[in-house]
C-alpha cells in the first residue's frame, strides 16, 4: 500500500496590530515547527522571517490606514516545509523599488532590511502583482 | 531610567554598559522607547562611550537594527563618541552579516574585549 503525504491546507488567521497577539501566533507556529522536528536554527529563521513579514504588513502596508485594520496570516506546516502568507489591506508596494541596504553607500539606510532577511532565511519568496501579499516557503534543510 | 525601562544601564569607569531586559527585541513600541532612552544617555555625555551587550538576546528585528543605526549616527560628530556591540550569539550575528551591518558596527566577542577596545 502506498501512502501519500500532502501538506495540510493553510490555516488563515486574522491578526490585529497588538504585540501579544503577534507573539501568540508566532509561538503557535514555532510550537508546531518544534513538534514537526525543526531545529532551533530553523525555528530562529522562521520566526525572524514571519515577524518581518508581519511588521512590514502593519508598518508599511497599513502606513496610511487605520491602525485597527487587521492583516491576514496563513500557515501550513509539515515535516518537510513550512508555508506562510502575509496579506495586508494596503495599496501594495513594489519590492524592487527598495534600495539595497547592504551596499556600502546604503549601509546607514533606515529601511529595507526586513525584505533582505526574509530572502536570506526563506527557501522561496513571492509577492502578488498588487504587492500586498507575500508568500514564503521554508524547506527543511 | 524609567520604571518601565527595557534596559539595564550601569556605568563602569567612563563606559556606559547597556543590556536588554527582553530576550526578543521585536516589539515596535519597545524598540522606539529603547532608542529614545539610549539617545538621552548620548545627549547628556560629552564624549559618550557605549557598550551595548546582547548577552540576553535571542531575537532581533530589522527595526531594532534601524534603531542601532540611528544610535550609531548620534555617536558621530559633534559627539565623537565610541560605540561597541558585544556578546552577540552566532545565530544573531548572522543577521548582522546578512545585512552587512557587521561592517558598520564595531562588534567584539565579549564585554571584556569591548572594554579593552574602549580603554
Amino acid at each position: 500500500m502506498t501512502t501519500h503525504r500532502t501538506t495540510p491546507a493553510p490555516i488563515r488567521v486574522t491578526l490585529h496590530n497588538q504585540r501579544p497577539l503577534i507573539d501568540r501566533l508566532e509561538e503557535t507556529v514555532l510550537a508546531e515547527c518544534e513538534q514537526q522536528g525543526y531545529t532551533k536554527a530553523s525555528r530562529f529563521a522562521i520566526r525572524l522571517a514571519l515577524d518581518e513579514a508581519i511588521t512590514n504588513g502593519f508598518s508599511h502596508g497599513h502606513e496610511h490606514l487605520p491602525s485597527s485594520l487587521p492583516i491576514y496570516v496563513e500557515y501550513a506546516i509539515d515535516d518537510k516545509q513550512c508555508f506562510f502568507a502575509v496579506e495586508d489591506q494596503g495599496p501594495g508596494f513594489d519590492p524592487s523599488t527598495v534600495k539595497d541596504p547592504t551596499l556600502d553607500e546604503n549601509l546607514e539606510q533606515m529601511s529595507g532590511r526586513g525584505v533582505i532577511l526574509i530572502r536570506a532565511y526563506m527557501s522561496s519568496v513571492t509577492h502578488n502583482a498588487k504587492g500586498n501579499r507575500i508568500e514564503m516557503i521554508y524547506k527543511r534543510p | 531610567m524609567a520604571a518601565d525601562s527595557r534596559l539595564r544601564v550601569k556605568k563602569i569607569d567612563t563606559v556606559t554598559h547597556i543590556e536588554f531586559v527582553d530576550r526578543s527585541i521585536l516589539d515596535e513600541a519597545n524598540i522606539q522607547k529603547i532608542g529614545e532612552e539610549i539617545a538621552k544617555i548620548i545627549e547628556v555625555e560629552a564624549k559618550p562611550k557605549l557598550l551595548i551587550s546582547f548577552a540576553n538576546v535571542d531575537h532581533l528585528s530589522s527595526s531594532a537594527l534601524s534603531m542601532l543605526i540611528a544610535i550609531n549616527s548620534k555617536m558621530k560628530a559633534p559627539k565623537n563618541g565610541e560605540l561597541r556591540l558585544a556578546n552577540i550569539d552566532p545565530q544573531l550575528y548572522e543577521v548582522f552579516v546578512i545585512t552587512r551591518l557587521n561592517k558598520l558596527f564595531k562588534i567584539l566577542p565579549t564585554t571584556e574585549d569591548a572594554m579593552k577596545s574602549l580603554a
